[in-house]
């Protein structure tokens, strides 16, 4: 019995393991032959890689062909993430010690490096990796070319772990130039950019790549970044690589030709210092201290087409910090404002009130809506309006004046009566904030409160002050003022929140007095103020600034000229400007300028000066030289840094020497920065052995 | 009962050495032959999976290839010396062999024992290796069998399995078992409680104690994921096994890997030594437990279906040693090892097909590792020592008879 159930027990087992085996049987020809094809592809696509070869950008050279911008190859180690998750945990352990011992990191720092921003576990940006999670991540930059080639032959022992040469920024610096905010800088392209680029089927970018994001490299990042290649490989599980297939090679980017002059470049921030030096070293008698000079900024322009020659700002920042990712303390630094915010570019992004170096514009109004350039006005100490007592700078009376000495002495009251007059004329204090104010009507022909539509992103617009913007103002502030003014009190604060509160939005005869000497809530850019002044020189035609001037492929063949471009024009007879260029001339000569200007030869070197000193609230004031001939124009200004002749004079007399080769009282143009004192009109000559020389017929042009 | 035991071992000493010269040719070839076939493809199969290893040249590196030859070799040797025992001795060295594995298995849970991929399954010696619990299959199928046997073969008048033996038998298997439990390995535990159900099944317990068996295996599997004892990986591994696109990073990834080299191979495969993904490595485990992987790259449906066709050919011979045993030690030996051979072929294969979750466990015969290797030769060898009893039995059919009349006589 027992015998027999034990038989029948046993057949049952039996057919449960054939059932079984058959079963295997049938799956695995489902999964071979029916699924064989799909599980093929699969297979082909775990050993197949395609490697991006990220293009070196383009360089920036300046425009007699000195490179500016280049590349250097860095060496950087990066781990594969899918190959590194994979490893059994002992592999990967034995791995993270071993690179932590050649690249000198903690292992916690090695296994943080390998983190993709936001992930767990993953440290802030740049420890963390901001790139595409399917690129393989450095972990080690700039590592040394031995350690590099020490990983390379030892790749069995670093499974996944790659060294590979890239090429990154570097900035040669000739004559010691900074620049840091023309050139911008470059960071690593984001997943969402990879992707969108991707999208749009513009697979130029690598997950590699960089992507321009300020200055230059930003404005022409298009041009710059060029056209990234690929290899396509196979790997085994580790990422080793088995064999290597078809290679497109990547396209270099472009060369960007800029209008920059690296010697003038120079100067002009060697003088850009020395300026601020002075003013650190002059004392203030309103403050009762040294000037602080926090800033300040300088930009040469072609008067003729508003390319840019030299620009700079102070402080400025090592553009290095950049390559390669920056590190947040760097930037919590760049961004502070105890650091002087070293990453706004004051030309183009500081603003200021222009003080008087705005008279010559007003002069302009003026002369075109009734004044005659006969008219003579009396240059008080003080000028009346209401019951406020406006002051001429020093309370100096010169009696009665003409235009042109007016704008030579820099007189105050002279443009207060014209402003009040003006102003009177147009309706007063009516309380129509439709009025248009000839002052301000043409101070906005000039430029004034719009961008002027350089090639460097980031750009602003400044504030013309108009009736329109008084109301504006009030209608966004007055609830403040008005909770002030509701507070007991009756020190300066309170009264003026409380009349700010009732009609703060009038445009009163002080705001239109204030408006006429650059003084009040009136704020522009120094780039603005150049372009403004070239138009002076040009005969009133406004250039959109120009850094760029050609773009060429990396064989040295032209791909684009970067053509001047006409913003606007003034509509001041030419009659007028001659009139105030003649009286500018005699600045330097008898005005505010001539104390710096002696032995100066003018008569050769036509300079045209307008100082300014223009003063802000809770604040020293802000110095002003506005200048320019038929060829150049020179501004600079110093913020918090006294009065313009004082604390520039000597830097821009020598900005000025520099461009006109002036020894002494001796002009000697072949010995000029730019030969001839011309900014040259060719472009560079790059040679197909990638050679750059100077533009041809250059010299003594 | 005594007296039996002593008679019964007397008679078959005499026949033993009457018989000893037509040993080899009586050796049951049908059983070798697979078993052969297996081996021979399964030392092949680790040489493609490693020779790729560390950067060397195809097929250049033989390190684990010498490894899994000399484990083989001296598996048959093991084997031999058990198919070439004395069939009485089995019966007395089977105690001992459980106590050997039990203490093993005590002395991995202690720091003896070495954790790798999550299990504590190991204990190292001097650079070797070893897992006791793939000794303690071996163990268990004897002990029981062994138990079982005592029990019934004393009685005459009893058509029935007591319940208390089933509880004996069962407590045999059930100290390996938790001890297996420890250390945690799923895998040999399934394996394990599939080959006791086999054993208790053809010995022929009552129905009840079947259904009991397998009800308390879904009420313990049951308790186990919902009381949480399942290490996190363990849950991974099923969750994967369900969805292996759920995390084809993570836990799907031995899976889904499987199954694309699997894929890869197509009919006639890619040839040995050229998988791609073998030779590049995508299979974690490959020359261990995905073992099967490089078949079905390598030598595609042709060949995978060949090993799995080897395997039934075995196990059909396994089977046929156990219906023809004529004592209940011999038929619930081999029934215990056919269940076993059966159960972790079926779970190792269909892991790599992906019809069953991914557990550890060896390919019996193919996969690379010592203790596997010498507990499965064993095995066959305690079957070789069955058939050849049996074989002598048939062919001394007098004496066969006159045992049985005699034992029934007392």
């Amino acid at each position: 019995m027992l015998r027999s159930l034990s038989r029948i027990r046993l057949v049952v087992v039996q057919v449960m393991v054939v059932s079984l085996f058959v079963t295997l049987l049938a799956r695995l020809w489902y999964v071979q032959v029916v699924g064989g094809d799909s599980y093929h592809a699969a297979a082909q696509e775990n050993t197949a890689r395609t490697v991006e070869i990220p293009a070196p950008r383009g360089l920036i050279v300046d425009a007699e062909g000195r490179p500016l911008v280049t590349n250097r190859t860095s060496w950087v180690v990066t781990v594969d993430r899918d190959v590194f998750q994979q490893l059994r945990r002992p592999r990967r352990q034995a791995l993270v010690h071993r690179l932590s011992r050649t690249l000198g990191l903690s292992r916690s720092e090695v296994i943080r490096r390998t983190k993709i921003c936001g992930e767990p576990g993953a440290a802030k940006a740049p420890v963390c990796w901001n790139g595409s999670p399917y690129s393989p991540v450095p972990i080690a930059e700039d590592v040394s070319q031995t350690l590099a080639a020490s990983i390379l032959e030892q790749s069995e022992d670093y499974p996944g772990v790659l060294a590979e040469a890239r090429k990154v920024r570097a900035y040669p610096a000739p004559f010691g130039i900074n620049a840091a905010h023309i050139f911008g800088y470059n960071s690593p392209i984001t997943s969402d950019e990879l992707e969108a680029a991707t999208s749009t089927g513009r697979a130029a970018t690598s997950p590699l790549s960089v992507v321009g994001r300020s200055g230059l490299e930003a404005s022409y990042n298009r041009y710059l970044s060029g056209r990234s290649g690929r290899r396509e490989i196979l790997v085994d599980s580790t990422g080793r690589v088995i064999s290597s297939g078809r290679s497109v090679p990547p396209k270099p980017g472009h060369t960007l030709v800029t209008s920059l002059d690296v010697k003038l470049q120079a100067i002009a921030e060697r003088e850009l210092q020395r300026s601020i030096d002075v003013a650190r070293e002059t004392f203030d008698p309103v403050t009762s201290r040294n000037y602080v000079a926090d800033s300040g900024s300088v930009i040469v322009m072609d008067a003729t087409n508003g390319r840019v020659l030299a620009m700079a700002s102070n402080p400025t920042y090592n553009p290095n910090l950049w390559v390669g990712g920056i590190e947040q303390a760097d930037l919590d630094r760049l961004y502070s404002t105890r650091a002087g915010t070293p990453l706004l570019s004051r030309a183009m992004q500081g603003l200021f009130a222009p003080g008087s170096t705005f008279k010559p514009i007003m002069a302009a109004a003026a002369l075109t809506s009734g004044y005659s350039t006969t008219d003579r006005l009396d240059c008080s100490s003080s000028y009346v309006v209401g019951d406020r007592v406006f002051k001429n700078y020093e309370s100096a009376a010169y009696g009665t004046i003409s235009f042109a000495q007016a704008l030579q002495l820099s007189c105050d009251t002279f443009f207060y009566r014209i402003a009040h007059a003006k102003w009177l004329q147009a309706g007063g204090d009516s309380g129509d904030t439709s009025i248009r104010d000839v002052l301000v009507e043409n101070a906005k022909r000039f430029g004034f409160g719009r961008r002027t539509g350089i090639d460097l992103p980031g750009e602003v617009a400044g504030r013309i002050a108009d009736r329109a913007w008084k109301l504006s103002y009030w209608k966004a502030n007055k609830d403040y003022f008005c909770k002030i003014g509701d507070q007991p009190g009756n020190d300066f604060q309170h009264v003026f929140a409380r009349e700010f509160c009732v009609d703060g939005w009038r445009y009163r005869a002080g705001d239109a007095v204030n408006f006429s000497i650059g003084q009040g809530d009136t704020v522009l850019t120094p780039l603005q103020l150049a372009v403004a002044y070239a138009a002076l020189s040009n005969g009133g035609t406004l250039w959109e600034p120009r850094v760029g001037k050609a773009i060429v492929d990396s064989d040295g063949e032209l791909v684009r000229r970067i053509g001047r471009e006409r913003a606007s024009s003034v509509p001041v007879p030419a009659r007028v400007l001659r009139y105030i260029d003649k009286a500018l001339l005699g600045t330097g000569k008898v005005g505010t300028m001539a104390w710096k200007m002696g032995g100066f030869p003018l008569n050769q070197v036509k300079v045209r000066f307008k100082t300014g000193t223009s003063e802000v609230y809770g604040k020293q004031s802000t110095s002003w030289v506005a200048s320019y001939d038929e060829q150049y124009v020179v501004i600079m200004q110093i913020s918090q840094g006294g009065t313009g002749s004082g604390t520039s004079g000597e830097s821009v007399r020598k900005i000025w020497e520099a461009l006109y080769g002036v020894h002494g009282t001796r002009v000697d143009t072949r010995s000029a920065v730019q030969p001839g004192a011309h900014p040259p009109q060719g472009l560079p000559v790059f040679g197909p052995d990638g050679s750059i020389s100077p533009p041809r017929g250059n010299r003594g042009g | 009962m005594a007296t039996s035991t002593i008679v019964t071992s007397r008679t078959s000493r005499r026949v033993n050495v009457t018989e000893t010269r037509g040993v080899w040719r009586r050796l049951d070839w049908m059983l070798v032959a697979p078993t052969v076939a297996l081996l021979v493809i399964g030392s092949l199969l680790v040489w493609s999976a490693t020779a790729n290893d560390e950067g060397s040249a195809r097929g250049a590196d033989t390190a684990f290839l010498v490894r899994h030859v000399t484990n083989v070799a001296i598996g048959i040797a093991l084997a031999g010396v058990i198919a070439a025992t004395d069939h009485r001795w089995v019966r007395i060295w089977a105690p001992l062999v459980y106590l050997g594995a039990v203490g093993g298995l005590v002395a991995v849970l202690s720091p003896l024992g070495a954790v790798i991929n999550g299990s504590r399954s190991w204990i190292i010696v001097g650079g070797l290796s070893l897992q006791p619990a793939e000794f303690a299959k071996l163990a268990v199928v004897a002990g029981m069998a062994l138990l079982l046997a005592e029990k019934t073969e004393t009685r005459r008048t009893e058509t029935r399995l007591r319940s208390s033996d089933v509880v004996a038998a069962l407590t045999i298997a059930a100290v390996p078992a938790v001890l297996i439990l420890g250390q945690p390995d799923l895998g040999t535990l399934l394996v394990l409680m599939a080959t006791v159900f086999g054993v208790v099944a053809v010995a022929g317990a009552p129905k009840r104690w079947l259904f009991a068996l397998v009800g308390s295996a879904v009420a313990a599997a049951f308790a186990v994921v919902q009381l949480g004892l399942l290490e996190g990986y363990q849950l991974l591994r099923f969750e994967a096994f369900l969805d292996p696109t759920l995390d084809p990073r993570g836990a799907g990834y031995n899976t889904m890997q499987a199954r694309i080299a699997i894929g890869n191979g197509g009919l006639f495969g890619q040839g040995l030594f050229s998988g791609s993904q073998t030779q590049a490595g995508f299979v974690p485990e490959q020359h261990t437990d995905f073992i099967y992987t490089v078949a079905g790259e390598e030598l595609g449906l042709a060949g995978a279906g060949a090993i799995i066709v080897l395997f039934l050919a075995l196990l059909w011979r396994v089977m046929r040693i156990a219906a023809l045993a004529d004592d209940m030690f011999g038929r619930l030996a081999a029934a215990g090892v056919a269940c076993w051979f059966g159960f972790q072929a079926f779970q190792n294969i269909g892991m790599c097909l992906g019809i069953m979750p991914v557990t550890g466990v060896p390919l019996p015969l193919v996969s690379h590792g010592g203790t596997s290797m010498f507990a499965t030769l064993m095995a066959l060898g305690l079957l070789l020592n069955i058939h050849l009893r049996t074989e002598r039995s048939l062919s001394a059919g007098v004496v066969l008879r006159g045992r049985v009349v005699r034992s029934r006589r007392f």
